[in-house]
């Protein structure tokens, strides 16, 4: 067996029981450094990756030979020979990964161009002040264009701090109007607002902030047949959508035209922010694949959310948004930043590619944009509680509960909803525990479901139905919708 | 704790490397000795030495010493008697902080020192020691003056 000696930089001596050379056996390289790692673990981790290789800023030197030019950890060995281990000197300013090349801007500022307005210097003062925005910095935001899909909880906060440092061009897509249930956190409308559509009150509300800034309203459903085109101009698209057949819309639109999605997600207490670039790290279809099945996850209309969460999260969304127009600091590129609000905490996920991604890896299937709503399962593309469920009005069984022959009415939702208000005529069976008290529910007689909108109602008479009731029925829009035509007494919420 | 002492003119020598290579990183050696103290060590800086960045991509965000350099580097320090102790460099218009390319790319033992430099501000300084566990870099005290030539004990 080959005897040799293996120098111990100063750094890793500490490692090594504080020798400045080891004695090994070992007919080549690597098995010398194995040896020596065996006989001082401590050593191992400095030495080498995850992976087993050599950390890549470690060279080995034979007598005075770098081994990569030799055989690298095949190099043999002679009795006597010497080695050494050198590390390379690597760093940088940013991130974990190589240096990213900044974003291109779609319309860059011209190289050397005029200095802001006196009235911009003053407005954007302590942005100037930063040494990572500075003049350039500015001047990149204010010749970059963002789209916000949706204008909603998440999309409010995002428009407002964009705004104020002064991105140039907001693009928002919303169709909705204004409705008082939303005043709870969209912190964009008034109350004056109910009932105005959103995109107007926006672009009001985010002028009168910034006149700098142009609003682009983009007063449309977003699709498959438009995506694309609407997606286009962007820089940098904030996803604030709020289901699920048009977060995948998004994403597949953005990996299509190499855009990086901010992303952010809220439900009930819990938020996330990521952001996704398929041509620097993983797509959201990386981490999801497959949406979860229509009903396992509900909308705030159902589920609730805590009004100030969007707040935080649509702002982390324009943090990102901001450093990746700057191109400064460490993006959510690969990272899932998860957030519990009850806990305060914050924890992150490291998210890798899939290499399989029908979207955005080597092996790709998907080309184009596909039929979201079809694939989300939700056959009417997710407006209202399709699904083929026999209905009926309020009328109807306002009609019915005062005939010969009512109906059993059973409300489905939670023991606090049904101390807000409830109809008289029902029973209190919350749909989580339908199951196990269907034997209350006598077959022979008619039955009625409802919630408070008529999505969970829906899913509860589809459950009801499989299970071989043959008469339910499920009230359409809910005890909401009741509150609205029959009986204005039952507060609606 | 690891303390170091920095020699009169070492910081200048480094921010005016930091100026000149400006807007892209420089790097560089850091030349002394060590002092053992009773629970940690203190490093003595008496020079800072250049460097080439070899860095083959964008040298505003990334440095990179060649082992040949560093070699080569120790055979200059140990002819005069000296150790590199560790390294210096700088991040333009970005704080004088590790990263975590950094941190990945450091070892135990070696005093990393950051520069920050803009454009126009004066530059600020971190000295910075990776924990034995690979965990985080420590921040580390520094002085700046002579060392003292002589102990009557301590």
């Amino acid at each position: 067996m080959t005897r040799s000696t293996i120098k111990i930089p100063t750094p890793l001596r500490a490692f090594a029981g504080g020798l400045r050379e080891v004695a090994v056996d070992g007919d080549t390289v690597g098995a010398a450094m194995q040896e020596l790692v065996r006989q001082h673990a401590g050593l191992a981790r400095h030495l080498y990756a995850a992976d087993g290789r050599l950390r890549s800023f470690v060279t080995l030197y034979l007598n005075d030979q770098d081994v990569r030019y030799l055989a690298r950890e095949a190099t043999p060995l002679r009795d006597g020979d010497v080695v050494s281990i050198v590390p390379a000197i690597a760093g940088g300013s940013t991130g974990a990964g190589p240096a990213l090349p900044m974003l291109t801007l779609a319309s860059a500022p011209p190289p050397g161009s005029s200095a802001l307005p006196t009235d911009e210097l003053r407005r954007y003062s302590r942005h100037l002040l930063l040494p990572e925005v500075g003049l350039a910095g500015q001047k990149r935001l204010r010749a970059a264009k963002v789209l916000l899909v949706g204008a909603g909880g998440l999309g409010s906060p995002a428009a407002l701090y964009l705004a104020a440092a002064g991105v140039g061009e907001i693009g928002l897509v919303d169709f909705d109007t204004v409705d008082l249930s939303n005043l709870q956190r969209q912190v964009l409308y008034t109350t004056g607002d109910v009932g105005q559509p959103k995109l107007k009150v926006a672009k009001a509300r985010i002028e009168a902030l910034n006149p700098g800034v142009r609003v682009v309203a983009h007063e449309e459903r977003l699709s498959s047949a438009n995506a694309l085109d609407v997606l286009r101009p962007y820089d940098v698209v904030v996803d604030g959508t709020d289901n699920f057949p048009t977060r995948y819309l998004v994403n597949d639109a953005c990996v299509l035209l190499g855009k990086p999605n901010v992303y952010g997600s809220i439900y009930r207490f819990e938020g996330q922010v990521s952001v996704f670039d398929a041509r620097r790290g993983p797509c959201y279809r990386c981490l999801y694949p497959e949406p979860p099945p229509p009903d396992l996850v509900p909308s705030c209309a159902e589920a609730g959310v805590l009004g100030v969460l969007p707040g935080l999260i649509g702002v982390l969304q324009a943090t990102e948004a901001v450093k990746l127009l700057l191109g400064t600091g460490e993006p959510l590129l690969g990272r899932l930043l998860l957030y519990d609000a009850l806990a305060m905490q914050f924890r992150e996920l490291k998210l890798n590619r899939n290499p399989e991604c029908v979207l955005c890896s080597p092996r790709a299937t998907q080309k184009g944009l596909i039929d979201y709503a079809a694939f989300c399962g939700v056959p009417d593309g997710g407006a209202g509680t399709g699904l083929g469920i026999p209905e009926i009005t309020p009328e109807a069984l306002r009609d019915e509960l005062a005939g010969p022959d009512p109906p059993l009415v059973i409300d489905v939702r939670e023991p606090n909803e049904w101390e807000i208000g409830h109809l008289d005529a029902a029973r209190l069976i919350p749909r989580r525990h339908l199951a196990e008290r269907v034997d209350e529910l006598t077959r022979a007689r008619a039955l009625v479901l409802y919630c408070r909108s008529g999505d969970r109602s829906a899913r509860a008479t589809r459950f009801l139905l499989d299970l071989g009731f043959s008469n339910v029925r499920n009230l359409k829009g809910g005890i909401n919708a009741w509150a609205d035509r029959v009986d204005p007494r039952v507060p609606k919420y | 704790m690891t303390s170091v002492r920095l020699a009169e003119g070492v910081l200048d020598t480094i921010r005016g490397h930091a100026r000149e290579t400006y807007p892209d990183e420089c790097c560089g050696f850091l030349l002394g000795a060590v002092e053992p103290g009773m629970s940690s060590d203190r490093r003595n800086v008496g020079t800072a030495e250049r460097a080439p960045n070899e860095f083959a991509g964008e040298r505003r965000r990334r440095f990179l010493i060649l082992p040949e350099e560093l070699r080569a580097a120790e055979a200059r320090a140990d002819a005069r008697g000296l150790v590199v102790v560790g390294f210096y460099h700088s991040h333009p218009d970005h704080p004088a902080r590790p990263s975590a390319y950094d941190r990945d790319h450091a070892w135990p033992w070696y005093v990393y020192l950051v520069v920050s430099i803009t454009s126009s501000e004066v530059p600020a300084v971190g000295v910075f020691e990776l924990d034995g566990d690979r965990g985080e870099f420590d921040e580390v005290g520094f002085q700046t003056g002579a060392a003292p030539t002589s102990s009557l004990g301590r």
